[in-house]
Protein backbone atom coordinates (compact mmCIF):
# COMPACT_ATOMS: atom_id res chain seq x y z
CA UNK A 1 0.00 0.00 0.00
CA UNK A 2 1.10 3.68 -0.78
CA UNK A 3 2.09 5.44 1.85
CA UNK A 4 2.16 8.54 0.57
CA UNK A 5 0.07 10.75 2.44
CA UNK A 6 0.20 13.82 0.56
CA UNK A 7 -2.31 12.71 -1.97
CA UNK A 8 -3.13 15.02 -5.00
CA UNK A 9 -7.24 15.39 -5.64
CA UNK A 10 -8.49 13.10 -7.88
CA UNK A 11 -8.63 14.91 -11.57
CA UNK A 12 -12.17 14.32 -12.74
CA UNK A 13 -11.21 12.61 -16.40
CA UNK A 14 -9.74 9.82 -13.84
CA UNK A 15 -12.72 8.89 -12.81
CA UNK A 16 -15.49 9.67 -15.68
CA UNK A 17 -16.63 7.29 -17.71
CA UNK A 18 -15.11 7.77 -21.12
CA UNK A 19 -17.56 8.43 -24.18
CA UNK A 20 -17.90 5.44 -26.18
CA UNK A 21 -17.13 2.90 -23.35
CA UNK A 22 -19.21 0.01 -23.10
CA UNK A 23 -21.03 1.66 -19.95
CA UNK A 24 -22.49 3.97 -22.11
CA UNK A 25 -24.77 1.84 -23.33
CA UNK A 26 -25.88 0.70 -19.95
CA UNK A 27 -29.19 2.98 -19.86
CA UNK A 28 -30.25 1.66 -23.11
CA UNK A 29 -30.36 -1.67 -21.96
CA UNK A 30 -31.97 -0.35 -19.01
CA UNK A 31 -34.97 0.79 -20.93
CA UNK A 32 -34.83 -2.04 -23.04
CA UNK A 33 -35.39 -4.19 -20.20
CA UNK A 34 -37.65 -1.93 -18.00
CA UNK A 35 -40.19 -1.29 -21.77
CA UNK A 36 -39.72 -5.29 -22.00
CA UNK A 37 -41.03 -5.89 -18.15
CA UNK A 38 -43.64 -3.49 -18.86
CA UNK A 39 -45.16 -4.83 -21.50
CA UNK A 40 -45.08 -8.47 -20.38
CA UNK A 41 -46.79 -7.28 -17.07
CA UNK A 42 -49.72 -5.00 -19.39
CA UNK A 43 -50.62 -8.08 -21.04
CA UNK A 44 -50.43 -10.38 -18.32
CA UNK A 45 -52.37 -8.08 -16.09
CA UNK A 46 -55.40 -7.96 -18.11
CA UNK A 47 -55.85 -11.73 -17.04
CA UNK A 48 -54.69 -11.08 -13.43
CA UNK A 49 -54.99 -7.13 -12.38
CA UNK A 50 -55.06 -7.57 -8.28
CA UNK A 51 -51.84 -9.88 -9.18
CA UNK A 52 -50.15 -7.27 -11.30
CA UNK A 53 -51.27 -4.96 -8.44
CA UNK A 54 -49.44 -6.84 -5.67
CA UNK A 55 -46.30 -7.63 -7.69
CA UNK A 56 -45.87 -3.85 -8.99
CA UNK A 57 -46.16 -3.11 -5.21
CA UNK A 58 -43.28 -5.37 -4.19
CA UNK A 59 -41.02 -4.27 -7.08
CA UNK A 60 -41.46 -0.86 -6.27
CA UNK A 61 -40.72 -1.10 -2.78
CA UNK A 62 -37.52 -3.44 -3.45
CA UNK A 63 -36.16 -0.82 -6.07
CA UNK A 64 -37.29 2.39 -3.81
CA UNK A 65 -35.31 0.87 -0.55
CA UNK A 66 -32.35 1.62 -2.54
CA UNK A 67 -33.00 4.62 -3.61
CA UNK A 68 -34.57 6.10 0.42
CA UNK A 69 -31.24 4.23 1.80
CA UNK A 70 -29.08 5.88 -0.91
CA UNK A 71 -30.91 9.34 0.57
CA UNK A 72 -30.40 8.92 4.33
CA UNK A 73 -26.58 7.76 3.67
CA UNK A 74 -25.82 10.95 1.84
CA UNK A 75 -27.40 13.02 4.54
CA UNK A 76 -25.88 11.40 7.31
CA UNK A 77 -22.69 11.53 5.87
CA UNK A 78 -22.98 15.44 5.77
CA UNK A 79 -24.28 15.55 8.89
CA UNK A 80 -21.69 13.26 10.91
CA UNK A 81 -18.98 14.87 8.19
CA UNK A 82 -18.14 11.33 7.67
CA UNK A 83 -14.57 11.54 6.08
CA UNK A 84 -14.03 7.83 5.06
CA UNK A 85 -16.73 7.91 2.58
CA UNK A 86 -16.84 10.35 0.58
CA UNK A 87 -15.54 8.60 -2.33
CA UNK A 88 -18.28 6.30 -2.82
CA UNK A 89 -20.62 9.35 -1.89
CA UNK A 90 -21.31 9.97 -5.43
CA UNK A 91 -22.26 6.79 -6.20
CA UNK A 92 -25.20 7.24 -3.55
CA UNK A 93 -26.27 10.36 -4.96
CA UNK A 94 -26.59 8.55 -8.17
CA UNK A 95 -28.66 5.94 -6.64
CA UNK A 96 -30.86 8.44 -4.83
CA UNK A 97 -31.03 10.67 -7.57
CA UNK A 98 -34.08 7.97 -9.04
CA UNK A 99 -36.00 9.45 -6.67
CA UNK A 100 -38.01 11.70 -9.19
CA UNK A 101 -38.67 8.77 -11.28
CA UNK A 102 -40.46 6.53 -8.23
CA UNK A 103 -42.95 9.56 -8.18
CA UNK A 104 -43.92 7.72 -12.12
CA UNK A 105 -43.52 4.07 -11.14
CA UNK A 106 -45.89 4.93 -8.27
CA UNK A 107 -48.81 5.41 -11.04
CA UNK A 108 -49.66 1.68 -11.41
CA UNK A 109 -49.98 1.29 -7.10
CA UNK A 110 -52.07 4.63 -7.29
CA UNK A 111 -54.68 2.97 -10.30
CA UNK A 112 -54.64 -0.38 -8.26
CA UNK A 113 -55.41 0.80 -5.07
CA UNK A 114 -58.85 -0.79 -5.11
CA UNK A 115 -57.02 -4.32 -5.51
CA UNK A 116 -54.44 -4.12 -2.74
CA UNK A 117 -56.21 -2.04 0.09
CA UNK A 118 -59.11 -3.55 1.56
CA UNK A 119 -60.14 -0.61 3.44
CA UNK A 120 -60.89 1.64 0.65
CA UNK A 121 -64.00 -1.24 0.56
CA UNK A 122 -64.79 -1.59 3.85
CA UNK A 123 -64.90 2.26 4.14
CA UNK A 124 -67.15 2.44 1.37
CA UNK A 125 -69.65 -0.52 2.60
CA UNK A 126 -69.59 1.96 5.91
CA UNK A 127 -70.57 -1.08 8.26
CA UNK A 128 -66.94 -1.77 9.89
CA UNK A 129 -66.29 -0.06 12.64
CA UNK A 130 -62.64 -0.27 13.07
CA UNK A 131 -62.18 1.08 9.45
CA UNK A 132 -64.64 4.07 10.15
CA UNK A 133 -62.56 4.79 13.04
CA UNK A 134 -59.51 5.08 10.79
CA UNK A 135 -61.28 6.64 7.65
CA UNK A 136 -60.14 10.23 8.44
CA UNK A 137 -56.55 8.77 7.63
CA UNK A 138 -56.95 5.68 5.72
CA UNK A 139 -59.33 7.60 2.67
CA UNK A 140 -58.28 7.53 -1.10
CA UNK A 141 -58.03 11.34 -1.23
CA UNK A 142 -55.41 11.85 1.60
CA UNK A 143 -53.70 8.95 0.79
CA UNK A 144 -53.11 10.28 -2.44
CA UNK A 145 -52.04 13.54 -1.13
CA UNK A 146 -49.44 12.05 1.56
CA UNK A 147 -48.30 10.16 -1.48
CA UNK A 148 -47.69 13.32 -3.93
CA UNK A 149 -46.34 15.09 -0.45
CA UNK A 150 -43.66 11.90 0.03
CA UNK A 151 -42.34 11.90 -3.18
CA UNK A 152 -42.23 15.79 -3.38
CA UNK A 153 -39.94 16.34 -0.01
CA UNK A 154 -37.86 13.20 -1.46
CA UNK A 155 -37.39 14.69 -5.36
CA UNK A 156 -36.82 17.90 -3.80
CA UNK A 157 -34.06 17.19 -1.25
CA UNK A 158 -32.51 14.37 -3.30
CA UNK A 159 -32.19 16.34 -6.45
CA UNK A 160 -30.80 19.43 -4.46
CA UNK A 161 -27.45 17.08 -2.96
CA UNK A 162 -26.92 16.21 -6.56
CA UNK A 163 -27.40 19.28 -7.77
CA UNK A 164 -24.83 20.75 -5.43
CA UNK A 165 -22.87 18.18 -5.38
CA UNK A 166 -22.11 18.32 -9.48
CA UNK A 167 -21.58 21.55 -8.69
CA UNK A 168 -19.19 21.50 -6.74
CA UNK A 169 -17.07 19.12 -8.63
CA UNK A 170 -16.05 22.49 -11.17
CA UNK A 171 -16.38 25.28 -7.77
CA UNK A 172 -14.39 23.35 -5.20
CA UNK A 173 -16.28 25.27 -2.92
CA UNK A 174 -15.85 25.06 0.58
CA UNK A 175 -19.35 26.67 1.18
CA UNK A 176 -21.39 23.70 -0.57
CA UNK A 177 -20.37 21.64 2.02
CA UNK A 178 -20.92 23.55 4.87
CA UNK A 179 -24.34 24.51 3.55
CA UNK A 180 -25.14 20.71 2.57
CA UNK A 181 -24.20 20.05 6.28
CA UNK A 182 -26.99 22.56 7.52
CA UNK A 183 -29.61 21.44 5.89
CA UNK A 184 -28.41 17.49 6.47
CA UNK A 185 -30.04 18.07 10.08
CA UNK A 186 -33.71 18.73 9.38
CA UNK A 187 -33.82 17.04 5.88
CA UNK A 188 -33.01 13.57 8.21
CA UNK A 189 -35.79 14.57 10.26
CA UNK A 190 -38.47 14.91 7.28
CA UNK A 191 -37.36 11.42 5.56
CA UNK A 192 -37.72 9.53 9.08
CA UNK A 193 -41.23 10.90 9.21
CA UNK A 194 -41.78 10.28 5.37
CA UNK A 195 -40.45 6.70 5.14
CA UNK A 196 -42.20 6.27 8.53
CA UNK A 197 -45.91 7.32 7.00
CA UNK A 198 -44.99 5.92 3.42
CA UNK A 199 -44.41 2.31 5.22
CA UNK A 200 -47.58 2.83 7.17
CA UNK A 201 -49.54 3.48 3.85
CA UNK A 202 -47.91 1.16 1.30
CA UNK A 203 -47.69 -1.87 3.51
CA UNK A 204 -49.31 -1.74 6.65
CA UNK A 205 -52.79 -0.96 5.27
CA UNK A 206 -52.38 -4.23 3.04
CA UNK A 207 -54.07 -5.01 6.22
CA UNK A 208 -56.17 -2.21 7.95
CA UNK A 209 -57.11 -4.28 11.21
CA UNK A 210 -53.48 -4.71 12.26
CA UNK A 211 -50.43 -1.72 13.73
CA UNK A 212 -47.04 -2.00 15.03
CA UNK A 213 -45.62 1.02 15.58
CA UNK A 214 -42.22 0.05 14.51
CA UNK A 215 -43.05 -0.70 11.58
CA UNK A 216 -41.65 2.57 9.84
CA UNK A 217 -38.06 1.37 11.48
CA UNK A 218 -38.28 -2.26 10.18
CA UNK A 219 -38.70 -0.97 6.56
CA UNK A 220 -35.95 1.02 7.17
CA UNK A 221 -33.74 -0.96 8.25
CA UNK A 222 -34.09 -3.09 5.68
CA UNK A 223 -33.49 -0.65 3.33
CA UNK A 224 -30.82 0.86 4.62
CA UNK A 225 -29.14 -2.94 4.61
CA UNK A 226 -29.97 -3.39 0.91
CA UNK A 227 -28.23 0.15 -0.02
CA UNK A 228 -25.39 -0.69 1.09
CA UNK A 229 -24.78 -4.29 -0.36
CA UNK A 230 -26.29 -2.27 -3.33
CA UNK A 231 -23.02 0.54 -3.19
CA UNK A 232 -20.36 -2.35 -2.48
CA UNK A 233 -21.57 -4.33 -5.38
CA UNK A 234 -21.60 -0.77 -7.57
CA UNK A 235 -17.76 0.07 -6.03
CA UNK A 236 -16.67 -3.47 -6.91
CA UNK A 237 -17.99 -3.70 -10.60
CA UNK A 238 -17.16 -0.16 -11.60
CA UNK A 239 -13.39 -0.65 -9.47
CA UNK A 240 -13.27 -4.11 -11.52
CA UNK A 241 -13.92 -1.93 -14.65
CA UNK A 242 -10.79 0.22 -13.91
CA UNK A 243 -12.99 3.50 -13.44
CA UNK A 244 -12.42 4.48 -9.93
CA UNK A 245 -8.36 5.25 -10.30
CA UNK A 246 -7.71 3.45 -7.54
CA UNK A 247 -9.95 5.87 -5.30
CA UNK A 248 -11.51 3.11 -3.60
CA UNK A 249 -9.07 0.42 -2.17
CA UNK A 250 -9.42 -2.25 0.58
CA UNK A 251 -10.04 0.06 3.79
CA UNK A 252 -13.04 1.41 2.09
CA UNK A 253 -14.55 -1.74 1.63
CA UNK A 254 -13.54 -2.83 5.23
CA UNK A 255 -16.18 -0.25 6.07
CA UNK A 256 -18.95 -0.96 3.84
CA UNK A 257 -18.16 -4.65 5.48
CA UNK A 258 -18.58 -3.12 8.52
CA UNK A 259 -21.98 -1.31 8.07
CA UNK A 260 -23.26 -4.16 6.50
CA UNK A 261 -22.91 -6.62 9.44
CA UNK A 262 -24.23 -3.37 11.86
CA UNK A 263 -27.10 -2.96 9.90
CA UNK A 264 -27.81 -6.60 9.42
CA UNK A 265 -27.78 -6.74 13.16
CA UNK A 266 -29.84 -3.66 13.28
CA UNK A 267 -32.30 -5.47 10.89
CA UNK A 268 -32.51 -8.31 13.20
CA UNK A 269 -33.10 -6.10 16.48
CA UNK A 270 -35.87 -4.40 15.18
CA UNK A 271 -37.65 -7.40 13.58
CA UNK A 272 -37.38 -9.05 17.13
CA UNK A 273 -38.46 -6.17 18.84
CA UNK A 274 -41.32 -6.14 16.78
CA UNK A 275 -41.90 -10.07 16.89
CA UNK A 276 -41.09 -9.88 20.71
CA UNK A 277 -43.83 -7.27 21.72
CA UNK A 278 -46.53 -8.29 19.88
CA UNK A 279 -46.12 -12.13 20.96
CA UNK A 280 -45.86 -11.27 24.47
CA UNK A 281 -49.05 -8.92 24.39
CA UNK A 282 -50.53 -11.82 22.71
CA UNK A 283 -53.81 -9.37 21.63
CA UNK A 284 -55.42 -10.35 18.46
CA UNK A 285 -55.56 -6.87 16.75
CA UNK A 286 -51.84 -7.62 16.95
CA UNK A 287 -50.60 -11.11 16.32
CA UNK A 288 -52.92 -11.18 12.94
CA UNK A 289 -49.71 -10.17 10.98
CA UNK A 290 -47.49 -12.77 12.39
CA UNK A 291 -50.58 -15.42 12.35
CA UNK A 292 -50.62 -14.42 8.59
CA UNK A 293 -47.09 -15.18 8.65
CA UNK A 294 -46.84 -18.75 10.64
CA UNK A 295 -49.61 -20.95 8.35
CA UNK A 296 -48.78 -22.79 5.20
CA UNK A 297 -45.42 -22.08 3.64
CA UNK A 298 -45.17 -18.45 4.90
CA UNK A 299 -43.79 -20.44 8.37
CA UNK A 300 -41.17 -21.45 6.37
CA UNK A 301 -40.09 -18.00 5.19
CA UNK A 302 -39.94 -16.58 8.38
CA UNK A 303 -37.79 -18.87 9.53
CA UNK A 304 -35.60 -18.56 6.10
CA UNK A 305 -35.82 -14.79 6.49
CA UNK A 306 -34.38 -15.07 10.45
CA UNK A 307 -31.38 -17.71 9.16
CA UNK A 308 -30.80 -16.14 5.89
CA UNK A 309 -31.02 -12.27 6.85
CA UNK A 310 -29.43 -12.34 10.18
CA UNK A 311 -27.95 -15.40 11.68
CA UNK A 312 -25.95 -16.57 8.54
CA UNK A 313 -24.89 -13.20 7.00
CA UNK A 314 -24.04 -12.68 10.63
CA UNK A 315 -21.32 -15.22 11.46
CA UNK A 316 -20.08 -14.29 7.38
CA UNK A 317 -19.10 -10.78 8.05
CA UNK A 318 -17.74 -11.23 11.35
CA UNK A 319 -14.15 -12.12 10.43
CA UNK A 320 -11.97 -9.50 8.82
CA UNK A 321 -11.21 -10.93 6.46
CA UNK A 322 -14.47 -11.01 4.32
CA UNK A 323 -14.59 -8.07 4.39
CA UNK A 324 -11.68 -6.45 3.31
CA UNK A 325 -11.84 -9.19 0.18
CA UNK A 326 -13.94 -8.23 -2.91
CA UNK A 327 -14.87 -11.34 -3.73
CA UNK A 328 -16.86 -12.45 -0.81
CA UNK A 329 -17.64 -9.24 0.11
CA UNK A 330 -19.42 -9.29 -3.54
CA UNK A 331 -21.27 -12.59 -2.21
CA UNK A 332 -22.03 -11.15 0.79
CA UNK A 333 -23.54 -8.11 -0.49
CA UNK A 334 -25.29 -9.60 -3.37
CA UNK A 335 -26.81 -12.11 -0.71
CA UNK A 336 -28.50 -9.82 1.05
CA UNK A 337 -29.84 -7.63 -1.63
CA UNK A 338 -31.82 -11.09 -2.14
CA UNK A 339 -32.88 -11.54 1.23
CA UNK A 340 -34.39 -7.73 1.54
CA UNK A 341 -36.64 -8.82 -1.90
CA UNK A 342 -37.79 -12.14 -0.06
CA UNK A 343 -38.27 -10.01 3.31
CA UNK A 344 -40.46 -7.18 1.10
CA UNK A 345 -42.30 -9.91 -0.86
CA UNK A 346 -43.13 -11.62 2.80
CA UNK A 347 -44.34 -8.62 4.26
CA UNK A 348 -46.71 -8.06 1.36
CA UNK A 349 -47.54 -11.20 -0.10
CA UNK A 350 -49.44 -12.86 2.58
CA UNK A 351 -52.04 -10.19 1.55
CA UNK A 352 -52.74 -11.41 -1.46
CA UNK A 353 -52.01 -15.32 -1.13
CA UNK A 354 -52.96 -16.45 2.49
CA UNK A 355 -52.57 -19.58 1.75
CA UNK A 356 -48.64 -19.43 0.70
CA UNK A 357 -45.84 -19.01 -2.05
CA UNK A 358 -47.00 -18.19 -5.16
CA UNK A 359 -44.60 -17.06 -7.46
CA UNK A 360 -45.95 -16.38 -10.93
CA UNK A 361 -44.87 -14.55 -14.39
CA UNK A 362 -45.89 -11.31 -13.06
CA UNK A 363 -43.49 -11.02 -10.13
CA UNK A 364 -40.85 -11.54 -12.64
CA UNK A 365 -42.20 -8.83 -15.03
CA UNK A 366 -42.89 -6.06 -12.41
CA UNK A 367 -39.65 -7.03 -11.26
CA UNK A 368 -37.72 -6.58 -14.92
CA UNK A 369 -40.16 -3.56 -15.43
CA UNK A 370 -39.40 -1.67 -12.35
CA UNK A 371 -35.43 -2.78 -12.31
CA UNK A 372 -35.26 -2.37 -15.75
CA UNK A 373 -36.03 1.67 -15.41
CA UNK A 374 -34.25 2.18 -11.89
CA UNK A 375 -30.97 0.92 -13.69
CA UNK A 376 -31.18 2.91 -16.24
CA UNK A 377 -31.78 6.10 -14.16
CA UNK A 378 -28.87 5.03 -12.19
CA UNK A 379 -26.57 4.44 -15.07
CA UNK A 380 -27.76 7.38 -16.87
CA UNK A 381 -26.73 9.53 -14.03
CA UNK A 382 -23.59 7.97 -13.34
CA UNK A 383 -22.48 8.83 -17.16
CA UNK A 384 -23.18 12.62 -16.16
CA UNK A 385 -20.54 13.38 -14.00
CA UNK A 386 -17.37 12.13 -12.11
CA UNK A 387 -18.03 8.58 -10.28
CA UNK A 388 -16.07 10.43 -7.40
CA UNK A 389 -16.87 14.15 -5.85
CA UNK A 390 -13.69 15.44 -6.99
CA UNK A 391 -14.40 18.80 -5.46
CA UNK A 392 -15.05 18.09 -2.49
CA UNK A 393 -12.58 19.82 -0.05
CA UNK A 394 -12.20 16.70 2.40
CA UNK A 395 -11.35 14.13 -0.66
CA UNK A 396 -7.80 13.65 0.37
CA UNK A 397 -8.63 12.76 3.67
CA UNK A 398 -10.88 9.85 2.12
CA UNK A 399 -8.31 8.77 -0.19
CA UNK A 400 -5.80 7.86 2.20
CA UNK A 401 -7.87 6.16 4.78
CA UNK A 402 -7.10 3.56 6.85
CA UNK A 403 -8.73 1.29 9.32
CA UNK A 404 -7.06 0.98 12.48
CA UNK B 1 22.23 -7.69 37.54
CA UNK B 2 20.68 -9.50 34.68
CA UNK B 3 20.14 -7.19 31.55
CA UNK B 4 16.58 -6.36 30.46
CA UNK B 5 17.65 -5.25 26.83
CA UNK B 6 18.48 -2.24 24.37
CA UNK B 7 16.79 0.74 24.04
CA UNK B 8 17.89 3.23 20.98
CA UNK B 9 16.57 6.96 20.83
CA UNK B 10 15.38 8.36 17.69
CA UNK B 11 14.40 11.77 16.59
CA UNK B 12 11.31 11.76 14.69
CA UNK B 13 8.66 8.80 13.21
CA UNK B 14 10.06 8.37 9.94
CA UNK B 15 12.98 7.46 11.65
CA UNK B 16 11.79 4.96 13.73
CA UNK B 17 9.27 3.67 11.41
CA UNK B 18 12.28 2.91 8.82
CA UNK B 19 14.31 2.00 12.01
CA UNK B 20 11.48 -0.83 12.76
CA UNK B 21 11.48 -2.30 9.17
CA UNK B 22 15.10 -2.70 9.40
CA UNK B 23 14.53 -4.57 12.88
CA UNK B 24 12.04 -6.54 12.02
CA UNK B 25 14.07 -8.03 8.49
CA UNK B 26 16.91 -8.55 11.12
CA UNK B 27 14.20 -11.36 12.49
CA UNK B 28 13.91 -9.78 16.09
CA UNK B 29 10.42 -11.16 18.03
CA UNK B 30 10.64 -9.54 21.27
CA UNK B 31 11.06 -6.37 20.88
CA UNK B 32 8.62 -2.94 20.55
CA UNK B 33 8.66 0.25 19.46
CA UNK B 34 7.67 3.38 21.69
CA UNK B 35 5.84 6.81 20.46
CA UNK B 36 4.19 9.32 22.00
CA UNK B 37 1.18 9.53 19.35
CA UNK B 38 -0.19 6.46 17.04
CA UNK B 39 2.33 6.44 13.75
CA UNK B 40 0.71 5.13 10.83
CA UNK B 41 1.55 1.67 9.76
CA UNK B 42 3.84 0.92 12.11
CA UNK B 43 2.61 -2.43 13.17
CA UNK B 44 3.20 -3.50 9.23
CA UNK B 45 6.89 -1.90 10.01
CA UNK B 46 7.36 -4.06 12.56
CA UNK B 47 5.72 -7.19 11.19
CA UNK B 48 2.91 -7.40 13.89
CA UNK B 49 0.72 -10.25 13.46
CA UNK B 50 -3.15 -9.77 14.33
CA UNK B 51 -3.86 -9.90 18.03
CA UNK B 52 -5.67 -13.33 19.28
CA UNK B 53 -8.15 -10.75 21.12
CA UNK B 54 -10.61 -11.20 18.81
CA UNK B 55 -10.98 -15.17 18.78
CA UNK B 56 -10.88 -14.69 23.01
CA UNK B 57 -14.13 -12.61 22.50
CA UNK B 58 -15.71 -14.77 20.43
CA UNK B 59 -15.99 -17.47 22.88
CA UNK B 60 -16.45 -15.54 25.48
CA UNK B 61 -19.57 -14.01 24.06
CA UNK B 62 -20.50 -17.49 22.60
CA UNK B 63 -20.05 -18.42 26.16
CA UNK B 64 -21.81 -15.88 27.31
CA UNK B 65 -25.11 -15.84 25.21
CA UNK B 66 -24.96 -19.90 25.47
CA UNK B 67 -24.96 -19.52 29.64
CA UNK B 68 -27.94 -16.93 29.55
CA UNK B 69 -30.60 -18.89 27.30
CA UNK B 70 -29.19 -22.17 28.78
CA UNK B 71 -30.00 -20.97 32.16
CA UNK B 72 -33.23 -18.89 31.48
CA UNK B 73 -34.42 -22.48 29.68
CA UNK B 74 -33.46 -24.72 32.48
CA UNK B 75 -34.93 -22.46 35.84
CA UNK B 76 -38.27 -22.21 33.37
CA UNK B 77 -38.60 -25.93 31.88
CA UNK B 78 -36.62 -28.13 34.58
CA UNK B 79 -35.93 -26.41 37.95
CA UNK B 80 -39.17 -24.12 38.72
CA UNK B 81 -41.68 -24.51 35.88
CA UNK B 82 -44.27 -21.85 36.20
CA UNK B 83 -47.07 -21.16 33.98
CA UNK B 84 -46.26 -16.40 33.02
CA UNK B 85 -48.94 -15.15 31.50
CA UNK B 86 -49.82 -18.19 29.18
CA UNK B 87 -46.73 -18.91 27.24
CA UNK B 88 -45.25 -22.78 27.18
CA UNK B 89 -42.81 -23.56 29.59
CA UNK B 90 -40.13 -23.00 27.41
CA UNK B 91 -40.95 -20.23 26.21
CA UNK B 92 -37.34 -18.77 24.32
CA UNK B 93 -38.92 -15.45 22.68
CA UNK B 94 -39.21 -14.71 25.92
CA UNK B 95 -35.33 -15.47 26.63
CA UNK B 96 -33.75 -13.65 24.05
CA UNK B 97 -32.93 -10.15 25.85
CA UNK B 98 -31.16 -11.34 28.31
CA UNK B 99 -29.23 -14.12 26.25
CA UNK B 100 -27.98 -10.97 24.17
CA UNK B 101 -26.91 -8.87 27.38
CA UNK B 102 -25.15 -12.03 28.63
CA UNK B 103 -23.53 -12.03 25.11
CA UNK B 104 -22.33 -8.83 25.20
CA UNK B 105 -21.60 -8.80 29.13
CA UNK B 106 -19.39 -11.47 28.28
CA UNK B 107 -17.72 -10.36 24.90
CA UNK B 108 -17.29 -6.74 26.23
CA UNK B 109 -15.10 -8.62 29.56
CA UNK B 110 -13.43 -10.68 27.03
CA UNK B 111 -12.46 -7.61 25.31
CA UNK B 112 -11.63 -5.54 28.59
CA UNK B 113 -9.69 -8.14 30.08
CA UNK B 114 -8.41 -10.04 27.53
CA UNK B 115 -6.21 -7.02 26.02
CA UNK B 116 -4.89 -6.45 29.79
CA UNK B 117 -3.43 -10.47 29.73
CA UNK B 118 -2.78 -10.10 26.31
CA UNK B 119 -0.37 -6.90 27.56
CA UNK B 120 0.62 -8.55 30.68
CA UNK B 121 -1.10 -5.63 32.21
CA UNK B 122 -1.54 -4.48 35.17
CA UNK B 123 2.42 -4.77 37.00
CA UNK B 124 3.66 -2.34 38.68
CA UNK B 125 6.96 -1.62 37.41
CA UNK B 126 8.75 -2.28 34.21
CA UNK B 127 12.49 -2.21 33.40
CA UNK B 128 12.26 -0.02 30.92
CA UNK B 129 10.86 3.35 33.16
CA UNK B 130 14.66 2.52 35.02
CA UNK B 131 16.12 3.87 31.51
CA UNK B 132 16.84 7.53 32.45
CA UNK B 133 16.06 8.62 28.64
CA UNK B 134 12.56 6.75 28.38
CA UNK B 135 10.33 9.03 30.24
CA UNK B 136 10.27 11.05 27.38
CA UNK B 137 8.24 8.34 24.88
CA UNK B 138 5.04 10.12 26.27
CA UNK B 139 6.59 13.33 25.40
CA UNK B 140 8.84 13.89 21.95
CA UNK B 141 11.20 11.22 21.85
CA UNK B 142 10.90 7.82 19.92
CA UNK B 143 11.69 4.58 21.03
CA UNK B 144 12.62 1.03 20.30
CA UNK B 145 13.56 -1.40 22.69
CA UNK B 146 15.05 -4.90 22.28
CA UNK B 147 14.54 -7.37 25.09
CA UNK B 148 17.71 -9.80 26.03
CA UNK B 149 15.24 -12.61 26.20
CA UNK B 150 14.95 -12.73 22.54
CA UNK B 151 16.74 -15.74 20.26
CA UNK B 152 18.87 -13.47 18.35
CA UNK B 153 19.75 -10.92 20.72
CA UNK B 154 23.55 -10.73 21.40
CA UNK B 155 23.98 -7.11 23.28
CA UNK B 156 27.13 -5.68 21.05
CA UNK B 157 25.75 -7.32 18.07
CA UNK B 158 21.94 -5.74 19.06
CA UNK B 159 23.33 -2.32 20.11
CA UNK B 160 25.27 -2.20 16.89
CA UNK B 161 22.31 -3.27 14.87
CA UNK B 162 20.51 -0.18 16.33
CA UNK B 163 23.02 2.44 16.03
CA UNK B 164 23.36 1.60 11.88
CA UNK B 165 19.63 2.25 11.40
CA UNK B 166 19.96 5.29 12.36
CA UNK B 167 19.38 5.57 16.17
CA UNK B 168 20.70 8.80 17.88
CA UNK B 169 21.46 7.36 21.75
CA UNK B 170 21.73 3.54 21.80
CA UNK B 171 21.92 1.92 26.05
CA UNK B 172 21.87 -0.44 27.97
CA UNK B 173 18.92 -1.35 30.45
CA UNK B 174 19.27 -3.79 33.40
CA UNK B 175 16.44 -5.56 35.08
CA UNK B 176 16.13 -4.76 38.94
CA UNK B 177 13.05 -6.61 39.57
Amino acid sequence: MSRDTSHEALRAEQVTIPRGHAFSRLPWIGVGIGTLGLAVSLVLRSGNPKQFAFSWLVAFLFFLSLALGALFFVLIHFATQAGWGIVVRRLAENTMGTLPLFALLFVPVTLGMGELFPWIHGIAEGNDHVLNGKAPYLNTSFFVGRAVAYFACWSAIAMFYVQRSRTQDATASHSISANLRRFSGPAIIVLALTQTFAAVDWIMSLNPYWYSTIFGVYWFAGSFVSFFAFLTLMVLILRRAKLMAGAVGTEHFHDLGKLLFAFTVFWAYIGFSQYFLIWYGNIPEETIFFRARAVGSWGSVSLLLAAAHFVIPFFFFMPRTVKRHPGLLAIGATWLIAMHGVDLYWLVMPALHPEGISIGALDVATFLAVGGFFFAAVSFLMLGSPLVPVGDPRLPESLSFENF
Amino acid sequence: MPLYGVLAEFKTPAALYAACERVRDAGYTRWDAHSPFPVHGLDGAMGMRRSRLPWIILVCALGGAVTGFVLQAWVHKVAYPLIISGKPYFAWPAYVPITFELGVLGGALAAVFGMFGLNQLPRHHHPLFDATRFGRFSDDAFFISIESADPRFDATATARLLSGVGASQVELVEDNS
